[in-house]
């Protein structure tokens, strides 16, 4: 089986449980700090809480990003979306 | 004396430090930690006495029946049950609920019968009987719930008709911890030719229990939640309706005999006797093993104590929760009528958001609708974050948790 781009960098994919449609991702704990700086790299900070948690907009996506290797990705239609934007962050 | 600080010795995963601060474990709700009786109970079982139970006669497969069966004779103790006969393990409340649907309700429910469930329950006492309702017949009707999130009780009395063949009803919500009055429901149920299945899995480990003083026919709760190991869970029933029930799972263990009849070509099956017959397979013996030796450190420490300890914490908790400024707890806030558990959120802030600040600081909650979708729906409620106390938690940890919710809305 090929590794992606995807594999590299997440360890997790949990659907969170609410009214929205939620997604939080948990970095492979080697690769935190690497997928941290690729996702800064692209998307923009709205608002950065005592270099705990990241707001930033990628596209029309809103994202939180943790210090600690989590990340939620918020109001993403599905899986497909989701992987698809991954992808694009971390290529 | 009961003292958390020496409990907290006792459970080394609390030594513990997440993401560089000492973890402060909230999410008891969930499951429990484990103290170190029972991680050494469970590797006592394999290292010594690890063999498969009953219908064998060497010495190991004695040690292990004997251990199997304290075990069930230990649960039926601490929930005043009348003997090991009423007393079915299996791999949790979730399959303990089941065991009911399928078993009791498969050949006792038809169209036109109704199956009475609060709007409070957990999702393992909703499905199983949609489920099962798509097969024969009969309508789940739902009871409903006041706004601070208890039990609506003229809703109860209205619904208990000729119609409600089996009342479900959790005895304390696993959101916001109020505890229902079980004893009425059983009354009702009882005066209406009605049985009542109680999930107990937020209650036997946080509150003295006896299903005689309840009234309850049945109660589902888990090993897990209550110090022991995962996959163990119990049913208890009333006898003489589990005498009339039949297996819902078939194997080995559950049957007397399996004759093969050569004129007729097929097999005729008898049961063996309770609890057996509902147990069938190779049982989880060593988490059996693990859950008595849970229920001997509970015992140890007295499910009173256990009770006022976590009835102080609550108390605690919500009296300071309420000194932040953006910070709404959610249900009833009198702990009369509740017990461990405070569901609350940071204005417009995600729960989720919430739990992983939290998470930064070492500080573990549960986020989300905890599998009660209907109660978020009828409060009015996106999802929640969750605190819930055990033992081992203590004052100083409630309020690191409200520095904690305070530097945060001070950043927002």
């Amino acid at each position: 089986m090929s590794t992606t781009v995807l594999d590299t960098y997440i360890a997790r994919i949990e659907e969170a449980c609410g009214e929205e449609k939620d997604y939080i991702i948990f970095f492979r704990h080697d690769k935190k700090e690497e997928a941290i700086a690729k996702i800064l790299e692209k998307a923009i900070v709205q608002k950065a809480v005592a270099k705990i948690i990241f707001d930033l907009t990628y596209k029309e996506t809103q994202i939180h990003l943790y210090a600690t290797g989590k990340a939620i990705f918020k109001k993403v239609k599905d899986k497909n979306q989701l992987n698809q934007i991954l992808t694009e962050l971390f290529s | 004396m009961f003292d958390p600080y020496k409990i907290r010795e006792d459970f080394p995963i609390l030594k513990r430090k997440i993401n560089n601060h000492p973890l402060i474990y909230f999410d008891n709700a969930a499951t429990s930690q484990k103290p170190k009786q029972v991680i050494e109970a469970i590797k006592e079982y394999y290292e010594q006495h690890n063999a498969n139970v009953h219908r064998a006669v060497h010495t190991l497969s004695l040690e292990a029946t004997e251990l199997y069966e304290e075990a069930h004779e230990e649960t039926a103790k601490f929930i005043g049950a009348e003997s090991i006969e009423e007393i079915i393990f299996t791999r949790g409340t979730t399959e303990a609920i089941n065991t009911v649907a399928y078993s009791w309700g498969l050949r006792n429910l038809k169209k036109g019968d109704e199956v009475l469930v609060t709007l409070m329950e957990h999702h393992s006492n909703i499905v199983p009987w949609e489920i099962l309702s798509k097969i024969k017949g009969f309508k789940v009707r739902y009871i409903d719930i006041n706004e601070d999130g208890t039990l609506n009780r003229q809703a109860l009395e209205k619904a208990i008709t000729p119609k409600a063949k089996m009342v479900c009803i959790t005895h304390v919500s696993n959101v916001t911890g109020v505890i229902n009055d079980v004893r009425y429901a059983a009354k009702l149920a009882h005066e209406n030719n009605a049985l009542i299945l109680v999930d107990g899995a937020q209650s036997v480990p946080h509150l003295p229990i006896n299903v005689k003083e309840l009234g309850c026919d049945f109660l589902a709760f888990s090993g897990h939640k209550m110090l022991g190991p995962t996959g163990i869970g119990i049913l208890y029933g009333r006898r003489e309706i589990l005498e009339e029930m039949e297996p819902f799972h078939g194997g080995g263990e559950m049957i007397r005999e399996v004759s093969y009849n050569p004129k007729t070509k097929s097999c005729k099956v008898t049961w063996n006797d309770l609890p057996w017959k509902f147990e069938a397979g190779t049982p989880n013996i060593c988490g059996g093993v693990g859950l008595m030796a849970a229920i001997k450190y509970l015992k140890n420490l007295g499910m009173e104590n256990v009770q006022t300890h976590e009835c102080a914490l609550t108390e605690y908790a919500i009296k300071r929760l309420q000194e932040c400024r953006k910070v709404k707890v959610y249900g009833p806030k009198d702990v009369k009528i509740k017990c461990g558990i405070v569901p609350f959120n940071i204005e417009d802030f995600d729960s989720h958001d919430l739990a992983l600040i939290l998470d930064t600081y070492g500080i573990m909650i549960r986020s989300g609708f905890h599998c009660a979708q209907p109660l978020h729906q009828k409060l009015g409620i996106k999802s929640s974050a969750r605190a819930s106390f055990y033992i081992y938690n203590t004052q100083e940890e409630i309020d690191r948790l409200v520095e904690v919710l305070k530097e945060i809305e001070q950043s927002l």
